[in-house]
């Protein structure tokens, strides 16, 4: 057979819709993706070169036969997902991440749970239950992945970096048993993979089910694990951004590996992640794997509170002399301390910290100690620095939050705009339709063609410059920097004005404070407090929702956070009911 | 498919369509190979029980759903601001509607996109007549429930752009499609494409009869001619006369049926047209069916109590027609006591409307009537028709700012309008005296007789006051 003869056929392939097609030894065109035999032949020239050959007549028999079962490899849900978060691996190392974290951290994390999860590396992998004959003992014990790993292989366990690249490598240290292949051929009707719809059905208690954003959990926890700085918001805006693969991860899957029908539910998803659903994940994962305690996040970490204290303080444009205020905040409320920051998944009140919501709270509480925000103070505040800074020209420049609140407010509103365009315009749908069963295929994938030519004809009436090229990844949203025009660069600003001397140490000018939250919520819905926006003042709304927007999280979860730090600071006034709504007084006492 | 779907009802969407996507006969397309419908992959009736989702979609609305009505919105108010390219940046997105897991919406998604697809393209600067039939062609093809519809506004596009020879082969290729068996909804529409071609034919038929009329009238040639445009008149009352008999409101056929009609000398088939239109209880209620009937009978110098019948009607439905002034004149000559008085209530029912409040033909009728009923001691007739009106006439036509408007703007009126308000609310009456004041110093005699007349016949108002 010539092999570079198919090229002159330039038609879609009806079952798979690729253009790669070689010539049968009967002349007509297959296709190399999906092995489609079609009824054109290709015009011979002379009868000489055509020469018929029974025996790959009966081959291309064979081959058309297989088609009409969909079939390409016979893969399992797991592997799926191990390649969606080989991917997602991937795309953390081109971001800077440490190469250790797929290799180590998050490999061996995925076979922990291949193995808590009896999928793997077990005695009795769950599949065997059908059929238990089906994997020998020897087999297992031969292939050496019988013994649990012990709890810090995680550390011992050194594997090679192409381990987990190859499929062929996955399958033959993942021992699957064999399904009977009456079973097999039954249940690839309705899903490409083996397993589809039986995973769809499983619902054994106390085994945790693998789902696309447990893949962000994964790939956090190992971040965590690393004390990457990364935060869980920066993890969940990168993939939004497209960054790391989630959306339509199935669309690179290799070419044989089908998805389709019940596949479709466990692959596809029409969702970005929700913070909270993924933190929620997170600690389950880690339940689950019953991890150890994850590494110390001490002081010179990137996770510390002292750390992005500074860096939201950069990004929201805020003084850079908070950061004495806000290290205070963090001392008294001893959210700095190694216990209280470290992950330990099997205590038993297993928690984790929320590292960037409660920096930013930190910085929302210091706000409204310096200012109040009950929508006078600041103002009567930023009055006096404006005097001051008009009178005085030298030396550096008061804070006045009045500029700071005009100039915030601008670039929120115009970098709202550009994301609800950017949400309008984002392109949900794959390359590669999903169908849910061969009946719908044609259908599908004629719709999908018809979608293209619409696109294409549209995109001549738009603007020529298509201005969306893709934006690069990076921990600030927003830059701040003296040189740009028309906005304010506020680091250098000074709190001097607003601070008062008593003695050796520096009180707020400002005495008041109010509480966020009046009562906590004690029973066991999940919220902590509610968040009623119309009973807050304006400005307490604002940087709530100039941080929520940064963080790409809902208001109220900040809010939320906010209450607790306050409980925290204000313990006293918590412990002793105090009716006051106001708590007065809350001498912070700054030393120098 | 099977009795119960007994999962969560948060999935219910998703399962609906996915069953609905097993079920769904493979019809939709044409290129489906017959045999691919009959495997053992189709009927899986067990799966809807066992389904459950691990994926938490479908819940709350996915960002997916969220993403296309923001997309949808940014495209409303593009046209609005009539910002064509951004309307046509996010209709390229709003595309992928089509592709919806949700079946109910997925089947709505090619209607909207035509809207605003067929808006976008018909002001855009870069569009023109090629772009917007491929996407109209395009458009058709997607699904089989939208392809009548498109079919017959894409006609109407090429009719605005001037080219009828298109819009009419348009018209006759989506006459001829067909797609199994015929719903009724497109068993309509079909007569609706079938009535625009027919106007069409009509169009050519009265084109040619101008035509003709410029020629001799003898001839070989005219001849031809005539037999030419008769052949149009037939093809065209074919058309029309079948979608006259649906229900509905079909001005623009009924007219031109009527006039071809007419041309031909068949007046009692027009005649019969026209009462179908007006009367037939099935149809919803149109003034233009009982102006076109009242012009018609009216040409054929129908007595006048059948004119008033037909009118009577359209006084119910439209009293502020301006043919309601026609209709005056018809009652006052009539002999009929009633319908004398029913004169006067309909030249009250006309000022009733504030768009026919300075209508000097109007007023002066009004004016005048009312003098020859005073004179005629009809007094019990103005009574019944003031007392509704008592309460608002006066603030409504008579007030004091009027008065000095309508003074400035047009004496006649304001003359006419103090008359009246004379009459009805006698000499106190704002109005009357600010023009009566304002008339002493012009001197002018008409307002003189007013005033006399006024003073004279004051029984009104003190059983009234």
């Amino acid at each position: 057979m010539d092999f570079d003869e198919g090229n002159d056929y330039n038609e879609r392939c009806t079952q798979c819709a690729a253009v790669s097609w070689k010539i049968t030894d009967e002349g007509t065109y297959y296709c190399t993706s999906c092995l489609n035999v079609t009824e054109r032949r290709k015009e011979v020239e002379s009868v000489a070169d055509f020469t018929p050959n029974t025996k790959i007549q009966a081959i291309n028999r064979g081959l058309k036969k297989k088609r009409k079962l969909e079939k390409g490899w016979e893969w399992y849900v797991c592997e799926g997902f191990q390649y969606i978060l080989h991917q997602q691996a991937e795309a953390l190392l081109s971001l800077g991440v440490c190469p250790k974290l797929k290799d180590e951290v998050l490999h061996n994390f995925w076979k922990r749970y291949l193995q808590k999860s009896k999928q793997a590396y077990c005695r009795k992998p769950i599949y065997s239950n059908n059929n238990k004959s089906a994997v020998s003992d020897s087999q297992m014990s031969l292939s050496g992945l019988d013994s649990e790993p012990e709890l810090l292989s995680i550390y011992s366990c050194h594997l090679s970096e192409s381990e987990v690249e190859s499929r062929s490598d996955i399958s033959s240290k993942l021992i699957f048993p064999n399904i009977k292949t009456t079973q097999s051929e039954t249940t690839s009707v309705c899903s490409g993979s083996i397993d589809g719809v039986e995973y769809l059905k499983q619902k054994e208690k106390g085994i945790l089910k693998m789902t696309l954003p447990m893949t962000l959990a994964f790939c956090y926890m190992s971040l965590l694990w690393q004390r990457e700085t990364i935060t869980l918001s920066d993890l969940l805006r990168f993939v939004e951004d497209g960054h790391i693969p989630y959306i339509n991860t199935y669309q690179n899957f290799p070419e044989e590996m089908k998805v389709y029908g019940r596949d479709i539910r466990i692959f596809s998803i029409e969702s970005w992640p929700v913070y909270e659903d993924i933190y929620e994940k997170i600690i389950e994962l880690g339940k689950f794997l019953d991890l150890p305690r994850f590494p110390d996040i001490t002081e010179n970490c990137f996770l510390h509170p002292n750390m992005l204290c500074m860096k939201y303080l950069m990004e929201a444009n805020l003084p850079d002399e908070m950061h004495n205020l806000t290290c205070q905040v963090v001392k008294l409320t001893g959210i700095g301390e190694v216990d209280f920051l470290t992950f330990d998944p099997i205590t038993e009140k297993t928690r984790m910290v929320k590292y960037d919501v409660q920096a930013v709270a930190v910085i929302v509480v210091v706000l409204k100690l310096l200012f109040l925000l009950n929508d006078n103070v600041e103002w009567s505040l930023s009055s006096l620095a404006q005097e001051n800074n008009e009178n005085n020209h030298e030396g550096k420049p008061c804070f006045d939050f009045r500029k700071w609140y005009q100039i915030m407010k601008k670039i929120i509103d115009e970098k709202q705009q550009q994301r609800e365009e950017f949400k309008a315009k984002y392109l949900w749908k794959s390359e590669k339709p999903l169908y849910y069963s061969s009946a719908d295929r044609s259908v599908v994938y004629k719709r999908r063609r018809m979608v293209m030519n619409l696109q294409k004809q549209f995109s001549t009436l738009v603007d020529s410059a298509p201005n969306s090229e893709k934006k690069n990844p990076t921990s600030f949203q927003l830059k701040w920097t003296k040189e740009e025009q028309n906005t304010t660069c506020f680091h250098g600003h000074s709190l001097q004005e607003i601070l008062q001397k008593k003695g050796k140490s520096l009180t707020t000018l400002n005495s008041q404070y109010w509480l966020s939250t009046q009562k906590f919520c004690k029973s066991y819905c999940k919220h902590v407090t509610t968040y009623e926006e119309s009973n807050f003042s304006m400005s307490y709304q604002f940087v709530l929702n100039l941080f929520s927007f940064l963080l790409r999280i809902k208001a109220s979860l900040l809010h939320e956070e906010v209450s607790l730090i306050e409980k925290r600071l204000f313990y006293k006034k918590y412990e002793t009911k105090s009716k006051a709504s106001k708590s007065k007084k809350s001498k912070k006492i700054l030393k120098r | 498919m099977c009795g119960g779907y007994n999962y969560s009802s948060s999935f219910g969407v998703d399962m609906d369509s996915f069953s609905e996507e097993l079920m769904r006969p493979v019809e939709e397309d044409d290129q489906v190979e017959a045999s691919v419908g009959s495997g053992p992959e189709i009927y899986l009736p067990w799966l809807s029980q066992h389904v459950q989702s691990t994926v938490s979609r479908g819940c709350k609305g996915t960002n997916f759903a969220q993403t296309t009505s923001i997309c949808l919105n940014f495209i409303r108010e593009a046209l609005l601001k009539h910002q064509w390219q951004r309307a046509s940046e996010f209709l390229q997105c709003y595309l992928q509607t089509l592709e919806d897991f949700n079946s109910q919406k997925r089947q709505v998604a090619p209607e909207n996109i035509w809207k605003l697809g067929s808006e976008i393209l018909y002001h855009h600067p870069k569009s023109n007549i090629e772009t917007f039939s491929a996407f109209a062609d395009r458009m058709k093809n997607i699904g089989v429930q939208n392809y009548l519809k498109i079919s017959l506004q894409h006609a109407l596009y090429l009719l605005h752009k001037g080219m009828v020879e298109d819009a009419y082969r348009n018209l006759n290729q989506a006459e001829s499609w067909r797609y199994g068996e015929m719903s009724a909804s497109q068993e309509k529409l079909i007569k609706l494409i079938q009535a625009y071609r027919g106007l069409l034919d009509y169009y050519t038929w009265s084109k040619k009869r101008t035509e003709l009329s410029r020629f001799d009238t003898d001839g070989f040639a005219t001849n031809a001619a005539t037999q030419d445009m008769h052949s149009y008149f037939r093809q065209a009352s074919v058309n029309l006369h079948e979608i006259i008999k649906i229900p509905g409101i079909w001005d623009p056929f009924v007219k031109s049926y009527v006039e071809m009609l007419e041309f031909y000398g068949d007046q009692d088939g027009a005649r019969q047209v026209l009462n179908d239109y007006a009367y037939d209880n099935n149809f919803p209620s149109n003034p233009n069916a009982h102006i076109y009937l009242y012009k018609f009978l009216k040409k054929e110098k129908t007595p006048e109590d059948k004119l008033i019948n037909v009118l009577k009607i359209l006084h119910q439905i439209v009293p502020s027609h301006k043919i309601m002034l026609e209709f005056h004149t018809l009652l006052r000559k009539s002999e009929k006591k009633e319908h004398q008085k029913l004169g006067l209530e309909v030249i009250f029912a006309v000022l009733d409307f504030s768009g026919c409040t300075e209508n000097i033909t109007a007023w002066s009728y009004l004016a005048k009537y009312l003098k020859q009923i005073v004179k005629e001691k009809h007094i019990d007739w103005v009574q019944e028709a003031w007392s509704s009106r008592k309460d608002w006439w006066p603030t409504f036509h008579f007030s004091y700012y009027l008065a000095k408007k309508n003074w400035k703007e047009n004496k006649i009126l304001a003359v006419k309008k103090a008359f009246t308000s004379g009459i009805l609310l006698g000499k106190g009456c704002k109005y009357f005296m600010y023009v009566c004041k304002q008339g002493r110093k012009v001197q002018e005699k008409s307002i003189k007789t007013m005033k006399r007349f006024v003073m004279k016949h004051n029984t009104l108002n003190s059983e009234e006051l």
